[in-house]
């Protein structure tokens, strides 16, 4: 009796044994083929552009300090929806039913469809956003790339489409925040916008975008008081003034980065990657 | 005798499948492999740390045990010696024949500095030597991340002085978040209360 059943078996689990191997065998290869080719998004060429190193006073950070930028690459445009599909079609934990609630809360992906479909009304050409900061870091980390840190961000946010640091221009200030004024403009699509100095598209207009270190931002003053009326308290001499008290616009990031937790995932917000230079980083 | 080499020969096809998976699996193909830990759980965390004993675990290496961990660096002269105080207050107020079901752990916010010697010679000096307290050396990059799971902000503000928000948070056997109390000179009972909870 039991002979007879596992004589029906063995085909069977023979079979489906074979299809098993196989389907595992392909994802590999194509995986194998990213890891070795870190440029290619996914099938989708990622141009950078190159940002030569350089010192800044940002907004916030150590007391009016200048900060050394040391030269790196940076994602010409913000990741897209279909940047992103080829993303999860390869990484499965990362697919919208997948996902675990430590790295994401329930809005991931709220505006797609399925895991692997993204919504009616979406443009594959538009910025990815509804993303948490460890699925951003993944992405980028996944082909050699990282996450810009707060300070490189701001170092290329600063360029109009002529000069490095345009913050003293009027134009400048008034064009970021008449976009931050506009509503919906997730939607539109990206590489629309003028290059900025560096090459750089959409760094302004469209979505706010993830940095590495965005959960280092502290808008509170210098107090260290330590009264039951301040619910957060530093350790330190932290001490965060504005340095330039005309950017607005800049204030309104860091004021949203500091609001920030690593698993949100907003409609506005999407992430571009960066990575080191290969040029020698002196001045 | 034939029924008994059958069942060999399944069995064989069954290991060589489950090592043909296994093969496949490496590199950045990420097949989903079930953890066995819940979607909350930071024994999702990646990422090897160092004790200060030297050895090098996981988080998931903390499994079984209530967690109340807290993030500090040693050199810290302001709010850390407050936080840990607080620590301490809390162990305190823990039935001594309960503590083996608890894990006191801090972290460093400056892997830098803080190796497992330094961390021991804190430990010691802070009487926290005992086998429930657990300090934690990570890369600026597990730290970056491990903050974020307990929403800690911390920036670096001179080689040797970092800002942090002070939070002490309590985790359950399996890794989720239970309780997080924030400040210096809060109230310990509510965060006692739930510890207690969870370990009686």
């Amino acid at each position: 009796m039991l002979l007879s059943i596992l004589k029906k078996l063995l085909p069977l689990y023979c079979l489906t044994f074979i299809v098993i191997s196989c389907n595992n065998s392909n994802t590999s290869n194509n995986a194998s083929k990213l890891v070795n080719n870190a440029d290619t998004l996914f099938g989708v060429k990622a141009a950078m552009a190159n940002i030569k190193s350089g010192k800044y006073i940002p907004l916030y950070g150590r007391d009016s300090q200048l900060v050394t930028i040391n030269s790196f690459q940076m994602d010409i445009l913000p990741v897209t929806n279909a940047n992103y599909l080829a993303f999860v079609k390869t990484n499965k934990r990362w697919r919208k039913s997948n996902i675990k609630k430590l790295f994401a809360e329930s809005n991931y992906l709220n505006h797609w469809k399925n895991d692997t479909t993204i919504g009616n009304e979406m443009n594959a050409n538009s910025a990815i956003t509804n993303v948490s900061w460890y699925a951003a870091k993944a992405y980028c980390e996944c082909q050699g790339k990282r996450m810009s840190t707060v300070n490189e961000w701001e170092f290329v946010a600063m360029a109009n489409e002529n000069i490095a640091d345009a913050r003293k221009t009027a134009k400048y200030n008034q064009q970021i925040l008449a976009w931050y004024e506009k509503p919906n403009t997730s939607n539109n699509p990206v590489g629309n916008s003028l290059k900025n100095y560096w090459g750089v598209f959409d760094i302004h207009g469209l979505v706010w975008e993830w940095t590495s270190d965005f959960s280092s931002i502290f808008l509170i003053d210098e107090s260290k008081n330590d009264s039951s009326t301040n619910k957060k308290l530093f350790c330190g001499s932290g001490k965060f003034t504005k340095t330039d008290l005309m950017n607005y616009a800049a204030y309104m990031r860091y004021a949203f980065r500091e609001s920030l937790k690593a698993n949100y995932s907003l409609q506005n917000l999407g992430f571009r990657c960066v990575k080191d230079s290969m040029i020698n980083n002196e001045k | 005798m034939k029924n008994k080499a059958i069942h060999f020969i399944i069995i064989i096809l069954f290991f060589i499948s489950i090592s043909a998976c296994k093969n496949n699996s490496n590199g950045n193909a990420e097949t989903v492999i079930d953890s066995g830990y819940s979607g909350e759980s930071i024994f999702n965390l990646k990422g090897n740390w160092h004790t200060q004993n030297n050895e090098t675990i996981a988080l998931s290496a903390l499994q079984g045990k209530t967690l109340v961990m807290v993030m500090i660096y040693t050199s810290c002269k302001a709010a850390c010696p407050r936080l840990v105080a607080q620590m301490r207050d809390i162990e305190s107020k823990m039935p001594t024949d309960k503590l083996d079901q608890l894990n006191f752990v801090l972290v460093s916010i400056d892997p830098e500095t803080d190796d497992p010697k330094r961390l021991k010679a804190f430990a010691i000096a802070n009487n926290m030597n005992a086998p429930h307290w657990t300090f934690l050396q990570g890369t600026k990059k597990s730290v970056q991340e491990f903050a974020n799971v307990l929403s800690v902000k911390y920036k670096q503000i001179s080689p040797m002085d970092f800002s942090h928000s002070n939070i002490i948070s309590v985790f359950n056997t399996k890794g989720e978040l239970i309780h997080q109390q924030e400040g210096l000179g809060v109230n310990n009972k509510e965060t006692i209360t739930t510890i207690i909870k969870e370990i009686v």
